[in-house]
């Protein structure tokens, strides 16, 4: 059972991106990160959008962050999600990857319990056509924090 | 001062010499019509309102989406001749102004007498814009989400703006009834029905905080906008809207904004990417924000204004929601925004139609015409990639 239906899009991986997404079929997130700068970023690029770089890796990140904004949608737009009840959508700012965020959703997390600064960890669960996608869970708001972020 | 720079000659120096739109209706409406047919009325408006043959125009210009290219619509014209032909990048809004901008330059550089910015959208025929629509890139990321539609890509970035900027949906309501308002005084608006607070707060919630009152209207309809040198719209002895600044522009690390990734740097995250294009503009114009008499802002919806409120300087930093409740920003007040309804409640055109409000302001002969204009601001765009502006002045 996945937090949206099964009829949603599923990623399309690309030469820049498919290592995102194979890591994601191991239940693992790794990021876009430049060895010139030292920066991470998201989504994929062919070169680092901070310095221009093209000496780039993947590193593996902790899966843990934070609400950085979110809404609830409440319209279908599109037709799987016709008499679906409202779902949320949030930007994730990871903890341990600069600046990068991640939209998805927080899969356990009622409408009126998101706000900004939620802190949530990654978890992984089926697109329409089985491709896992990288969701987030709720965590305790006092549970210890892995990092800082820019 | 004026566009493109300050030592230009003035007899090449670009004015806005017609604007025209074809009858606004809501989606469907224009079933019976195809959308170029729609296109080339609104060109044949515009000619009549600047006192030429739409045979006369040489220059052609749009931006991204439109769906009717130059050589086409030369054909439907019957013009004999294209000489120059030129499309803004990116989706949306964005480049509105800036398909302005190309036009200016084809004329103030000689490529063309008459250029014609252009924009028909017939949602009726064609794609829905609030639905669903595969996104060419980066699209993995954001469809899986349910992430699908305008509504929700910048109510995440609105939501942000509330949080660090202490607006809320008091100031959403005070703009969705202002541009209304303003709308019920103009015929060509879509929407003229009275919207009170609390019609707005009774409206069901889209995307969260943004309510049905705070999206744009799904309409077809045609607009466009003439552009030719001061030298012949003198010949013509047709009022002419001089071109003081126009530009377009983005900060690093934008891309697509709300409508890619949502990874813009978190200092400009809560805003719609137009710092940089303001600061040109005024530049070009050698003005400063208080100098502006009246603004068309671009409102898909009514959060973008806010934001676009404290990017072009029309506020300080925090001020928006101090700013939107004194009334400023209402028919009467120091600084009318959106004076024909907007995209909120006149009709959605990309823009095009806030361009020939902002030009009728600055001619003097707008529906709910502000006085002694001087300095007419529009807008373009609030969630798409790179942006542009225009500061006209007055006829």
């Amino acid at each position: 059972m996945s937090y949206l239906p099964e009829g949603m899009p599923s990623p399309h991986p690309t030469l820049d991106d498919a290592p995102f997404w194979a890591a994601c079929q191991e239940k693992r997130l790794v990021i876009r990160h430049c060895d010139h700068c030292a920066k991470f970023f998201h989504p994929p690029l062919p070169t680092c959008p901070h310095c221009g770089s093209n000496t780039l890796s993947w590193r593996a990140v902790s899966g843990r962050g934070s609400v950085y904004t979110y809404t609830i949608g409440h319209h279908a737009v599109h037709p799987a999600l016709k008499g679906h009840p409202p779902y949320n959508i949030a930007i994730v700012l990871l903890d341990d990857a600069g600046d990068v965020r991640l939209i998805s959703n927080v899969v356990d997390a009622d409408p009126q319990e998101m706000h900004i600064g939620l802190p949530v960890e990654v978890c992984f669960e089926a697109a329409g056509d089985g491709t896992l996608l990288p969701r987030f869970r709720k965590l305790d708001e006092s549970s210890p924090r892995t990092g800082a972020t820019e | 001062m004026t566009f493109p720079i300050k030592a230009w000659p003035a007899r090449l120096q670009p004015v806005i010499i017609g604007v025209g739109e074809t009858e606004y209706r809501k989606r469907g409406g224009h079933n019976g019509q195809n959308e170029l047919s729609l296109c080339v009325q609104a060109i044949h408006n515009a000619a009549t309102d600047a006192g030429i043959s739409p045979q006369e125009i040489e220059g052609y210009t749009s931006f991204g989406f439109e769906r009717h290219e130059p050589a086409v619509v030369q054909a439907a014209l019957a013009a004999p001749l294209l000489r120059y032909a030129a499309i803004v990048w990116g989706g949306g809004g964005g480049g509105c102004a800036g398909s302005v901008t190309l036009a200016a330059s084809a004329v103030a550089t000689g490529q063309a007498r008459f250029a014609v910015a252009y924009r028909s959208i017939c949602q009726g025929q064609h794609e829905r814009y609030g639905q669903f629509r595969e996104r060419p890139l980066w699209g993995s990321y954001v469809g899986p989400y349910g992430m699908m539609s305008p509504a929700l890509m910048t109510s995440l970035t609105y939501r942000r703006f509330m949080h660090e900027h202490g607006t809320g949906p008091e100031h959403l309501a005070e703009l969705a009834t202002s541009f209304r308002a303003n709308a019920q005084a103009n015929p060509r608006a879509v929407m003229r029905k009275n919207l009170t607070r609390d019609d707005y707060f009774a409206s069901r919630m889209i995307a969260d905080p943004f309510r049905l009152y705070d999206c744009c209207l799904e309409t077809d309809g045609a607009a466009a906008v003439i552009v030719t040198t001061r030298e012949i719209a003198e010949k013509l002895g047709r009022p002419a809207v001089p071109i003081l600044a126009a530009a377009q522009a983005s900060g690093p690390r934008w891309t697509l904004g709300p409508m890619g990734s949502h990874n813009m740097p978190l200092d400009t995250y809560a805003t719609i990417n137009s710092a940089d294009v303001a600061k040109v503009v005024f530049e070009q114009a050698g003005i400063m924000p208080a100098d502006i008499q009246v603004a068309q802002l671009y409102d898909a919806f009514t959060g973008l204004v806010i934001m676009a409120l404290q990017d072009y300087g029309l506020c300080e930093k925090g001020g928006a929601a101090r700013l939107i409740e004194s009334g400023a920003l209402r028919t009467g007040g120091s600084l009318p925004v959106n004076t024909a309804g907007g995209l909120h409640s006149e009709a959605y055109l990309h823009g095009m139609n806030l361009i020939i409000e902002a030009v009728r302001q600055a001619r003097g002969d707008a529906t709910l015409q502000v006085p002694n204009v001087r300095h007419s601001l529009v807008t373009s765009g609030g969630g798409t990639g790179h942006k542009s502006a225009l500061i006209l002045g007055a006829a």
